[in-house]
């Protein structure tokens, strides 16, 4: 962990987009300043080439999130790019298009992850982009009428949603009775292994996967939506609490926190950004508790020992989270500029409740180390299983555990410091086995990790002088960030990189508010991982994806 | 009745009067024969209960239930909970989980329900043998709950299919869940059951749809013969 000092962000970014458009020559039609990232715009049709040079010779090879939106006179979209070596170098390519026939150059041959998020944008707003190998619907059905986050849309409008049963798509091809190996099944909506209500449509000849193609949007609530009728203040922020909702909520607030203070300029006391660095660390151990718990669950099918042994000690996590936030599961518990409370009273007791759960955590996880990883069982299920290169990786825009259990060597709590972590002494765990098993340790040796992220934490809020405990700085009441100003800010959730691009436009609600969710870009990697496998690797990989549908569909 | 005779709410007198009576065969008419009986003779001091079979049956169903592991959202987290260690919702005989919808009783809606689930959701409440009984978890299934307003939100379980018991809160907490389901073995062994609701959506095929517009849009898309379910944003609460 390297303490280094602040930056002139500002010079470095304005640097940066000088030699960018340098690089980039005529083909940028103007500069964009968003507050992350300086933005260049481009033709619709120099899409592909602009991103190649960039990830090319600029080194930019994450394609961290692709926002479509639509303003009066224009689509646009906005491609945000980073880098996995160097996160805080960022990057916006924007892309608009005209009002009539709105139509874009595909990203998708540079970037693999810019399939599904093309897709999401030609589903919610409405822009078609040219080349992309399958342009579909993706959230909603596909029998859909209008875009709903296009201006115009009409939302009391009826609709007509289609349920084909016994559907075989390889009908077809078994009416001779020829290739009787090769069948077809759906996994899902509703099926105990897919952690939620997403659809797997398998094809498999024998037991072997020969291709897989998920089927998602069984949760597609509007979050979008949602956070674009609530004001910045109050209203938005119990929104967060259900994108990921495997307990990690405060995670997920610091995510739109820290997007909507760095738009409004607000600052946090130095006292909250401990209580917050401490919530959302004992939010990612009841993450990663019910990650090992339920893909423990998926490998063998432990209902007894290891599941309950995770909920068990997911409880104990709660209970904490819950003397701190008044809630066991939807936290509420940031404002923008700080938390709702300070901790509870009598504080000495309270410390001692996390000091307890902490002390108990080294012996809990030498137990599930005993019974998981250093069972043979789960070691030959997941072992060299579900192999997802770090390039592959990478162009799937993975992140988090998936993307260090491929040894990419990439947290945004590190390379991209907010909260209170730069100032604490813990390690980036990465594992390079690119499997099953490589993943599942990552988790565990988190859990370590925000374990020691904890206990520095109640250290320093115990000797804390009492007068100094500001728990909000001075907020408006109304907050209204200047019109026309963008900002893409992400955090580290427990599934990875959770994003939020929001542009505001001189009046309380956001303009638009996109989320760019660790777990739709994770779960794209599936059929790499999958296909040529055998079926019940495909379960155990997607267990080790650790997917939560309210995120990836949102 | 006459304003001279107090109205009486304590019955005990009254009652330990005709148990006596009947007891010593000293009630007006004839003699109850419950003390004395044919059985009573029949089984000599071995106890014995009389009941009805259907209340044998609902007693029964109301012990053990079993439950549709069935997750959506949110609640879905909680509802594992209940079922885990320290709330443990097996103590109230109704905690295994069963995979397969033919095979449960009970299925839980824990979560918010949109247009695509709608119709698989309704597919598998039909493919539950009878007698079934569902439990709404959430302000969702209540209500669409946060997410009320979405376009994509169907407001409420109950537009879909027929729901027992409603447990408010978002999510509710295990604790209310086991209430809710201790309320709901309750009300089944005292044979009630799934009241009838109006469902605006239903399951039907595309061809019986009216022809409009939308569906004059679709008619190239969708077979006769598949089923659909049509969405009426515009009436739905």
């Amino acid at each position: 962990m390297s303490l280094e000092q602040p930056r002139d962000a500002a010079a470095v970014e304005r640097t940066l987009g000088d030699e960018l458009e340098t690089l980039l020559g005529d083909r940028v039609l103007g500069r964009e300043e968003h507050v992350n990232a300086p933005g260049f715009v481009i033709r619709p049709g120099d899409v592909q080439d602009v991103l190649f040079r960039l990830r090319d010779e600029a080194g930019f090879d994450h394609l961290s999130c692709v926002t479509a939106q639509e303003y009066e006179d224009r689509y646009e979209s906005i491609y945000h790019l980073k880098k996995y070596a160097d996160p805080t170098q960022e990057v916006s390519v924007v892309v608009p298009t005209d009002k009539e026939n709105p139509v874009s150059q595909s990203a998708e041959p540079v970037y693999r992850t810019a399939d599904w998020h093309e897709r999401e944008a030609y589903d919610l707003v409405g822009i078609k982009y040219e080349g992309h190998p399958d342009l579909r619907r993706i959230l909603l059905p596909e029998t859909w009428q209008g875009h709903p986050l296009s201006l115009d849309y009409d939302q009391d409008r009826p609709q007509v949603v289609p349920l084909r049963e016994h559907a075989n798509p390889l009908h077809e091809d078994h009416a001779d009775e020829q290739d009787a190996d090769t069948m077809y099944i759906n996994v899902g909506p509703h099926h105990p292994a897919t952690h939620g209500v997403l659809h797997l449509k398998c094809i498999l000849d024998g037991e072997q996967v020969v291709d897989v193609e998920s089927d998602i949007g069984y949760l597609h609530r509007c979050e979008e939506q949602m956070a674009q009728q609530g004001t910045y203040r109050y209203q938005i922020m119990p929104y967060p609490d259900r994108w990921d909702y495997i307990s990690a909520g405060l995670l997920n607030e610091w995510a739109y926190a820290r997007a909507a203070e760095d738009l409004a300029d607000i600052d946090v006391p130095e006292y909250a950004q401990v209580v917050r660095t401490m919530g959302a660390e004992l939010c990612r151990i009841a993450a990663h508790m019910l990650a090992v718990g339920t893909f423990a669950l998926d490998v063998y099918g432990d209902f007894t020992a290891i599941f309950m042994y995770a909920i068990r000690d997911r409880e104990k996590a709660q209970n904490i989270l819950e003397d701190l936030t008044g809630q066991r599961l939807m936290f509420n518990y940031f404002r923008l500029g700080g938390v709702v409370w300070d901790l509870p009273e009598p504080r000495e007791e309270f410390f001692e409740k996390i000091r307890d759960f902490l002390d108990d955590l080294p012996e809990a996880l030498e137990e599930y180390h005993d019974l998981i990883t250093g069972n043979e069982i789960l070691q030959a299920r997941t072992i060299d299983t579900g192999v997802l290169p770090p390039d592959v990786a990478k162009s799937y825009g993975a992140t988090g555990p998936v993307a260090r259990g491929s040894g990419i060597d990439y947290d945004l709590r590190r390379d991209d410091p907010y909260g209170y972590y730069d100032e604490l002494d813990w390690d980036v765990a990465v594992e390079d086995g690119c499997d099953n098993f490589a993943r599942l340790l990552v988790r565990l040796r988190e859990v370590e990790e925000s374990a020691k992220i904890i206990d520095q934490c109640v250290d320093l809020l115990e000797d804390w002088p009492e007068d100094e405990r500001t728990i909000q700085s001075n907020v408006p009441r109304t907050l209204r960030p200047d019109d026309d100003k963008e900002i893409y800010r992400a955090v580290e959730s427990a599934k990875g990189e959770l994003g939020i691009y929001i542009r505001a436009d001189g009046t309380d609600k956001p303009a638009r508010f996109k989320i760019r969710s660790p777990c739709f870009s994770n779960l794209q990697t599936l059929p790499e991982m999958s296909n040529g496998e055998y079926v019940p690797d495909l379960i155990a990989s997607l267990g080790s994806l650790d997917i939560v549908l309210g995120e990836v569909d949102r | 009745m006459s304003s001279d005779q107090p109205f009486v709410t304590d019955d005990t007198q009254v009652l330990t009067e005709t148990r006596d009576a009947r007891m010593t065969g000293e009630a007006p008419g004839a003699t109850d024969d419950r003390f004395n009986s044919k059985l009573r003779e029949a089984f000599g001091s071995s106890p014995f209960i009389l009941t009805k079979f259907d209340k044998f049956m609902n007693w029964v169903r109301g012990s053990s239930m079993f439950m549709l592991q069935f997750g959506i959202a949110c609640c879905s987290i909680e509802m594992m909970h209940t079922y885990a260690v320290k709330h443990d919702l097996d103590r109230f005989g109704a905690g295994v989980p069963r995979a397969s919808p033919r095979q449960a009783d009970v299925i839980i809606v824990p979560g918010t329900i949109v247009s695509k689930f709608a119709p698989r959701m309704k597919r598998v409440y039909d493919q539950m043998p009878e007698p079934k009984f569902v439990v709404g978890m959430g302000n969702c299934t209540i209500s669409g709950g946060p997410f009320q307003q979405g376009y994509n939100v169907i407001k409420g379980a109950e537009e879909v299919i027929p729901v027992d018991i409603h447990i408010p809160g978002c999510p509710p907490r295990p604790e209310a869940l086991i209430y809710g389901v201790a309320k709901l073995q309750e009300r089944i062994a005292n044979g009630e059951s799934a009241p009838v609701v109006v469902k605006p959506y239903e399951l039907e095929q595309f061809g019986d749809l009216d022809r409009d517009e939308i569906v004059d849009q679709l008619a190239a898309q969708i077979d006769e013969d598949d089923l659909v379910m049509r969405y009426n944003w515009a009436d739905s609460p």
